[in-house]
């Protein structure tokens, strides 16, 4: 399905929810809407329900009109945050109710390929209030599969779940939608999600879609320095420069030799900002690198990596280390840094210098 | 330090319950002793048992047809207090609209006033409109007082469902009537046995419109309990009878809406 909006926005009273923005997700692929909560996510998403209607704009289906066409009479499945089941029914009659409702056949004998498809084929007969809250989150992926509806909608569909079964249920999604005949819509707040589910991605941030496109073109050169700082987990490190002969020289702290566009590098632009993502910080140096020295504040370990908590000559920093570390407080570190990683942003945010990626252009 | 504890509590307890029970206790007494016995001695159990005051209750029909008469009435305003006040509680929980707050407030406002406010138009428009002494009368004027309180009642039942099953029922193609029989009536049926209770209680023991408005046809228990006295003095025996049997429904009613109650405490409305 061939989903289209066009300088769709939506205000509630006087405030604004969603800014204009046009947007075209790829047909038939997973898109993932990216941001932060109070986003926009939320909204945008029942405007293409069909729960809302926008305030200016339309929306088009395989260019069709039907920006004020009741939910009912569109072809549409989603998911909430929520566990949404129907409380009153078992688990069977919950996934069939949408292919009852369409006087379908072999409804038994579809359930129960579903419900195989998500391991709950030994709960059929259970209500979904005595389900654990992975298990009714699979009955309500299931009854939006069932309907095998063209637009698909998740609305941060793991985000009430534990970490193991986000994990779990994030990767069976991966392979369902891999099958690729309906376009998924996926809203989240994690970029590691975005990433895993690969796809294409918009990213919004207060109202604003800002920029859209593969999922990893987005991520490796993202246009904005909002965009950056969505599409970052944890947070980019971002430090004050300024355009020198042959390079950037971070604020009170070393000079970084990369080749700016002609523009910036023939002015030597001040107020640029330099952006640096956690991982590309290492303890041991490379041919080339820039050492950054400074005393640690806090090393938090998280699964098998350690995040370092930095206070250096350049301000804040916030490095990913693979591996468990033990770093003492206030220990003197030296985290190294390598010119070709780093984002270059300017003024007004706009990207200058994205690092090259391999394989990529 | 148990033990000196527990006996003022149960003290307290057993004071109280008989206070609370005495007075249903002496009716139940009363039923079954002769009037000549409740006229001339003071007896804690009756000395001549007799189930003659029952007998006289379920063979004469100006008592019998009182029971009756009650059971339509509550029946009929049972039925379109919760009929009217299903849509209108699903509106005020899911929509809002200009005004719905003032209006719902207005609503309860109604079941603030008297019936005795109510009394002289509704006598007047029921004699107009030859409705006097007919069954839907009574159910009618009761309205007033339970639709409120039933819509008020629903509200906040309804507004404990997620909206998104609302919205889920609809991306799966519920039609509004089918959504609401099949899926949201379900998730609700507390609060309707919560709210028809309410109708049925205030509908059963209101005295003053049902007396009113009805004269013979259509006269209720309660009613017909306030006419006793005749040339051979108070029937005070049968009075008793007709008392206990009037509980009786109430009763049977509170047993099986009892959780049901207790969950509508808890939401806070009741």
């Amino acid at each position: 399905m061939e989903l289209t909006l066009e300088g769709i926005s939506k205000k509630v009273g006087a405030q604004p929810w969603l800014y204009a923005m046009n947007l075209a997700p790829k047909r038939d692929a997973v898109t993932v809407l990216l941001g932060a909560t109070q986003a926009g996510k939320t909204s945008l998403m029942r405007i293409m329900a069909g729960l809302d209607t926008p305030t200016q704009g339309s929306v088009k289906v395989d260019g069709k009109d039907v920006t004020g066409m009741p939910v009912r009479e569109r072809n549409v499945a989603m998911v909430y945050q929520q566990f949404i089941n129907y409380p009153s029914l078992r688990v069977a009659d919950n996934i069939a109710s949408p292919l009852k409702l369409r006087g379908e056949k072999n409804i038994d004998q579809r359930v129960r390929a579903l419900a195989s498809r998500l391991h709950i084929e030994t709960l059929l007969d259970r209500y979904p209030a005595e389900l654990s809250g992975g298990q009714q989150q699979r009955v309500a992926l299931a009854r939006a599969l069932a309907k095998g509806a063209p637009l698909m909608l998740l609305d941060e569909p793991l985000v009430n779940l534990d970490y193991k079964l986000r994990e779990e249920l994030r990767e069976e999604l991966t392979q369902l939608f891999a099958a690729g005949d309906s376009t998924v819509i996926y809203a989240t707040t994690e970029p590691g999600e975005a990433l895993l589910l690969g796809g294409y991605t918009a990213v919004m941030d207060a109202g604003e879609l800002l920029q859209y496109g593969p999922t990893a073109e987005v991520f490796h050169a993202p246009q904005s320095l909002r965009v950056a700082r969505a599409f970052s987990d944890p947070p980019m490190n971002l430090l004050g420069a300024a355009a020198v002969t042959l390079g950037v020289q971070l604020n009170s702290g070393p000079a970084l030799a990369i080749s700016l566009p002609p523009e910036t590098a023939k002015n030597l632009t001040a107020n640029l900002t330099v952006g640096v993502r956690a991982s590309a910080l290492r303890l041991q140096a490379r041919d080339g690198d820039v050492a950054l020295p400074g005393v640690v504040e806090l090393a938090e370990i998280s699964g098998s990596d350690t995040f370092v908590h930095l206070t250096t000559g350049v301000g804040e920093v916030v490095a990913q280390l693979t591996g468990v570390h033990y770093f003492g407080l206030g220990a003197p570190l030296t985290l190294h840094l390598s010119p070709a990683q780093v984002y270059v942003f300017d003024a007004q945010g706009a990207l200058l210098v994205a690092p090259k990626r391999p394989g990529g252009p | 330090m148990n033990d000196n504890r527990t006996l003022p509590r149960t003290l307290f307890l057993v004071v109280y319950i008989v206070f609370a029970l005495l007075p249903i206790y002496w009716m139940i007494n009363m039923s079954f002793k002769t009037n000549e016995e409740i006229l001339s001695s003071f007896t804690f159990f009756p000395q001549h048992f007799t189930w003659d005051n029952y007998k006289t209750i379920f063979t004469d029909a100006s008592w019998y047809s009182g029971y009756i008469n009650s059971l339509i009435i509550v029946a009929i305003n049972m039925t379109i207090s919760i009929c009217v006040a299903l849509p209108a509680a699903y509106a005020f929980s899911r929509y809002s609209f200009l005004g719905d707050k003032h209006l719902f407030f207005w609503l309860l406002t109604n079941r603030m006033t008297p019936p005795a406010v109510f009394l002289l138009p509704f006598f007047q428009l029921y004699t107009t409109l030859g409705l006097m002494d007919t069954h839907i009368a009574v159910a009618l004027a009761h309205l007033v007082f339970n639709v409120p309180l039933a819509v008020w009642i629903l509200e906040g039942f309804m507004s404990g469902v997620p909206r998104e099953i609302d919205e889920t029922a609809y991306i799966d193609g519920y039609s509004f009537p089918r959504f609401f029989l099949t899926i949201f009536l379900p998730l609700i049926k507390a609060g309707v046995g919560v709210a028809a209770f309410f109708c049925f209680m205030f509908s059963w023991v209101e005295l003053l419109l049902a007396r009113t408005l009805t004269s013979v046809d259509a006269k209720p228990i309660v009613a017909t309990m306030t006419r006793t006295v005749s040339a051979a003095g108070m029937d005070w025996a049968t009075l008793a009878a007709a008392g206990v049997l009037t509980i009786v429904p109430g009763a049977i009613v509170i047993w099986f809406v009892r959780h049901y109650i207790a969950k509508g405490f808890a939401m806070g409305r009741v």
